[in-house]
């Protein structure tokens, strides 16, 4: 033991001699642990989040009977089937309005709810006779309470008038719902002796057969692995775990450059450790246990620092998830201990993987091997060769995912071969460029730094490969970005039609409010809205309402349309269908869909396909009176008004001052237009902030290439400060070389960045969410990114640069004093 | 002490045999100072190397007291190194990231032979007081290889193995490099086989033994 901390001592005595380079090591560890665990802490939380929602009184996680091609069924069936043995239970769901705000209300039995529902909060006996006997309770999250302004105890009014249980905080509960007795929610949602679902417990015998007892009219939903919720966030959460993994790898090149160069200065010290009798065991093993005491040091930092990430990048996620998917995930981090385990593991883990060709070159090494420095070059063909094979083979997979594929992790497969290929292909082609130059080179100096350039290639070839990917995702991702920020705001242009929108407590204040707006002079149109939630082949879908008004005629944001589709909306028996449930559906133009209604099957001609950007739920257009005839319990509480532009803010004023709206309840087009482009903004502050951060990494990444690279530089240079070129001229050669490089590579990442884009926009974004964009270049962006990459690769080159040109000339003769 | 018996190695270069040693037979009694000359490629280096347990023999026997090396494993043969043998080497293989005095001690420290009064006496000796914080790269290539001889005979050795310990040096400092080398080898009782080129200072050792063509002359 004692033999082996010496042997430790000596190995660490390096770092102390080559700070920057333990620096480098540290930072690429802690960098790469940094982001990837910063992501994985934001996928927990929302993961976490997601199982909430999913055991919410039995939710996907559990069994459950359901009617075949209905929203509700009588309660009858639940007592036939409680009586045939089935440990079942009832719940009714719903959704309704407090202040202008949708929430989801759920109706439970909590007598016969079974115990194994998942994590379901529990009752205790305590609470279940305050939660059943009247005035009952509403159970709600804390999040909801605090969102509602409500106080525990309050019994808010929803937009049919109807009163609310007093509100009761049960933590475990999601945000945004509602839980109430059975028979209140029956009441509420007025439909009385109607369940939505039954969900089914463990049963102690063997129950009579489903169809001997309610025949056809249910079927049985087996539990899912995967909750709706997770499967529509998956493309989100797979998008920042493809930036996390980035970010790693990029990191993982930092590392890899500093145990690579560590590794080729230590061999003489090596040599020396076996000659005075340590033995290649003990040293190897001393070898691996610094680099994972080192990565363990660095990952607990990177850990911490990641922490710091996910809880800056939170809030931005929780609006993103809320914004497009409808999915609630607390604003604030909790994590588990398995993710500071994970953390540290994947920090030990990279590091062995970025240090593994130096260990076992370490491992191999005879005693009486001699200790040469790098000599890169001598390989360098054979490995320009094979990994453009290997780049050759990886498009193959790329363009076979392309033709065969149709999940989204294919979609992540094109791209992530893609990128891989590229970054395999970029030493190859930069060779060929630098070999074009040496070729119509004529003066020396001109030949010389071509040559040298070459030579430079394959020390700073994982570097620029750390550049090409981060600037090729960033204009990929800066590319979709802008295109879908464009196609948003036309978009939105044309669905917020009317002037001012207006969105009434109850019904009652709805009619009061339609009145008062019919005396108004300065009112051009009131345009009634409405949405009612159903199910169309077994997936959520909502019901818009719209208003026959030639605005909307005009505005409306339709991809493709039938002849005369509006006037087939007015009778009722047509409906325009959202992009992504067309896809979902495999529904065209001409194609009849069936939805379950209240008073029994309601059929719809598709008459046209709209975009529908950032809604999760499918969506049917439908006209507003239609919808109200097929469901009646509707709420009537949106409003939307044509005004002259100028008459807007005192319309507003007046309204807020005759019914005690505030700006939640009524709201110019402006308004909303700049809260849904605020939203959507948040969105992807995100993904720039990854970005930002994938790109500062690179940096680092060739930062710390040229550092180490710059001590083995000495004796390429020394020669021409001999003949008589001066340290600054020969620091200013040696800036030009580097940033011709990153020229170059940033040159080719444009096009591979705008095939990336290419492929969030058509494969990608298609899988996720079921919408197609346009595909647009934007030139000045490209430029500019181009220009920030050359920015940072000059800020890397930087150092190293001033470092020689301000080198000591005994330092330059020093080289020559060394070769013998 | 040292019995080498029909020692034999060979070498692939070019895909052709290069027979480096063919049967050598060498005695080393304990405290002898003996000389190994002969012209380049002769197979001096080798010889060393297979002494010391960095190679390993194709055939014969290598027995240092009471240990037959070439039946050693390599962990066996580190062993050996760490704690019978000192190795000297031309270009000196200090540890650069170590101060003198670490580097002094450093052989003992892993052998666990940490012998303060001989570490003292050494430094004396060698005239090393003054360069204990010092680093490697701060030395004259004479002091560097003062600093190698301490750390070979801090674990006092049975035998010290040189391999042109004075290559390179000028031949002044050579001298007082060797004369120092000499006097504690007398110290400590060990046998002392040094490769050198030079006929003057292999004049100055008990014996001189001749390599040539892979045999003892």
């Amino acid at each position: 033991m004692r033999r082996a901390l010496w042997v430790l001592a000596v190995l660490l005595s390096h770092w102390r001699r080559h700070k920057m380079q333990f620096a480098t090591l540290l930072i690429g560890l802690i960098s790469a642990t940094a982001l990837w665990s910063g992501v994985q802490a934001i996928n927990q939380q929302a993961r976490n989040a997601y199982d909430r929602a999913a055991a919410t009184f039995g939710g996907a996680r559990t069994p459950m009977l359901v009617a075949p091609d209905a929203a509700t069924f009588s309660q009858e069936l639940f007592v036939k089937l409680r009586r045939a043995g089935w440990p079942v239970s009832p719940m009714l769901e719903g959704r309704v309005q407090i202040n202008g705000r949708s929430l989801r209300l759920l109706g439970i039995e909590p007598v016969t709810l079974p115990a194994d529902v998942g994590n379901a909060p529990r009752l205790g006996a305590s609470d279940l006779s305050s939660f059943v006997a009247p005035p009952g309770q509403t159970l709600v999250a804390k999040e909801t309470l605090s969102d509602l302004q409500e106080q525990e105890g309050a019994a808010p009014p929803i937009s049919n008038g109807a009163i609310l249980p007093p509100l009761h905080v049960q933590p475990q509960l999601v945000p945004d719902v509602l839980v109430v007795d059975i028979g209140v929610a029956q009441r509420l949602l007025n439909k009385p002796d109607q369940i939505s679902r039954l969900l089914i417990g463990k049963p102690k015998g063997k129950p009579a057969p489903l169809a001997g007892v309610v025949g056809d009219q249910l079927q049985r939903v087996e539990p899912n692995a995967e909750t709706e919720l997770e499967h529509l966030t998956d493309s989100f959460h797979l998008n920042l775990t493809a930036f996390g993994l980035l970010s790693f790898f990029v990191g993982l090149f930092i590392v890899n450059s500093a145990v690579g160069l560590a590794f080729e200065q230590r061999l003489p010290m090596l040599r020396t450790l076996r000659a005075c009798g340590a033995s290649a065991r003990l040293v190897n093993t001393v070898l691996v246990v610094e680099l994972v005491a080192l990565s363990l040091v660095a990952g607990l930092i990177g850990l911490a620092c990641g922490y710091f990430i996910a809880a800056a990048l939170l809030p931005d996620v929780a609006a993103s998830l809320r914004g497009l998917y409808g999915a609630q995930i607390p604003g604030q981090l909790s994590l588990r201990p398995e993710w500071w385990l994970a953390g540290v593991g994947i920090s030990i883990a990279g590091a062995m993987v970025a240090a593994a060709t130096s260990l076992i070159k370490a491992i191999r090494m005879p005693v009486l091997a001699t200790a040469q420095p790098r000599a890169w070059q001598q390989r360098q063909r054979r490995w320009l060769i094979l990994q453009s094979s290997a780049a050759c083979a990886v498009f193959a997979v790329a363009l076979l995912l392309l033709q065969y594929g149709q999940s989204l992790i294919a979609g992540f497969g094109v791209l992530a071969a893609l990128m891989f290929g590229a970054a395999l292909i970029l030493p190859a082609f930069l060779e060929l460029i630098l070999l074009a130059g040496q070729r119509f080179a004529r003066q020396p100096l001109a030949l010389w730094f071509w040559a040298d350039s070459r030579q430079q290639l394959s020390g700073l070839s994982l570097a620029l490969m750390a550049l090409l990917l981060a600037l090729a995702v960033n204009v990929g991702v800066s590319t979709m970005v802008e295109t879908f920020s464009r196609t948003f705001i036309g978009w939105l242009n044309g669905r917020l039609a009317a002037d001012v929108y207006i969105s009434a407590s109850d019904n009652a204040k709805g009619v009061a409010i339609r009145n008062w707006l019919k005396e108004r002079s300065d009112v051009q149109a009131i345009l009634p809205g409405g949405r009612a939630e159903t199910q169309v082949q077994g997936q959520p879908v909502e019901l818009l309402g719209l208003p026959d008004h030639a605005l909307y005629r005009e505005r409306w944001p339709l991809l493709e349309v039938a002849p005369r589709a509006w006037t087939q909306l007015i009778p009722g028996n047509a409906a325009f269908i959202s992009e992504q449930l067309s896809r979902r559906l495999n529904v065209r133009v001409g194609d009849v869909i069936e939805v379950p209604a209240q008073g029994g099957t309601w059929e719809l001609d598709i008459v046209g396909i709209y975009a529908d950007y950032g809604n999760p739920k499918g969506q049917l257009a439908v006209n507003v009176a239609a919808l109200i005839r097929q469901f009646p319990q509707t709420p009537q509480t949106r409003i939307g008004l044509i005004v002259a532009k100028e008459n807007i803010p005192g319309l507003i004023a007046a309204l807020q001052q005759q019914f005690a709206l505030d700006d939640r309840n009524v709201a110019d087009q402006a308004t909303v237009k700049a809260e849904s482009i605020r939203i959507f903004n948040r969105t992807f502050a995100v993904t720039s902030a990854l970005n930002a951060f994938t790109l500062g990494v690179a940096g680092i990444a060739l930062l710390t290439s040229l550092l180490t690279l710059a001590n083995s530089r000495l004796p390429q240079l020394a020669p021409l400060w001999a003949i008589g070129i001066t340290r600054p001229r020969l620091a200013a050669i040696e800036l030009t070389k580097t940033l011709s490089v990153a020229l170059f590579t940033s040159l080719l990442a444009v096009p591979l960045g705008l095939l990336v884009a290419w492929c969030l926009i058509a494969i990608v974004n298609v899988k996720a969410f079921g919408w197609r964009l346009p595909f647009h270049v934007f030139p000045l962006q490209l430029v500019e990114l181009v220009a920030v990459a050359l920015f940072a690769s000059l800020l890397a080159a930087l150092l190293p640069m001033i470092r020689l040109a301000r080198m000591q000339p005994a330092s330059l003769v020093q080289v020559f004093a060394n070769e013998r | 002490m040292l019995s080498i018996r029909n020692l034999s190695k060979t070498f692939s270069s070019a895909g052709e045999p290069v027979h480096v040693l063919r049967g050598v037979d060498l005695d080393l009694k304990a405290g002898e100072r003996v000389a190994l000359t002969g012209e380049s490629g002769s197979g001096k280096s080798t010889l060393l190397h297979l002494i010391a347990g960095l190679d390993a023999a194709d055939d014969g026997t290598i027995r240092l007291e009471d240990t037959e090396i070439t039946k050693l494993s390599d962990a066996g043969r580190a062993g050996l190194r760490r704690d019978r043998i000192g190795l000297v080497f031309q270009q000196f293989n200090l540890i650069p990231s170590l101060s003198v005095a670490d580097n002094l001690a450093f052989q003992a420290r892993i052998a666990g032979r940490d012998d303060a009064a001989w570490s003292k006496e050494l430094i004396e000796r060698l005239g090393l007081d003054g360069l204990l914080k010092r680093y490697p790269e701060q030395l004259s290539g004479g002091q560097q290889q003062r600093v190698a001889i301490g750390r070979a005979l801090a674990t006092k050795p049975s035998l010290l193995l040189a391999d042109e310990p004075t290559g390179n040096l000028d031949e002044a400092t050579a001298e007082d490099v060797l004369a120092l080398t000499r006097d504690l080898v007398t110290r400590t009782g060990c046998g002392f086989l040094m490769v050198t080129h030079s006929l003057h200072l292999a004049a100055t050792l008990d014996r001189q033994v001749v390599l040539h063509a892979g045999r003892i002359a």
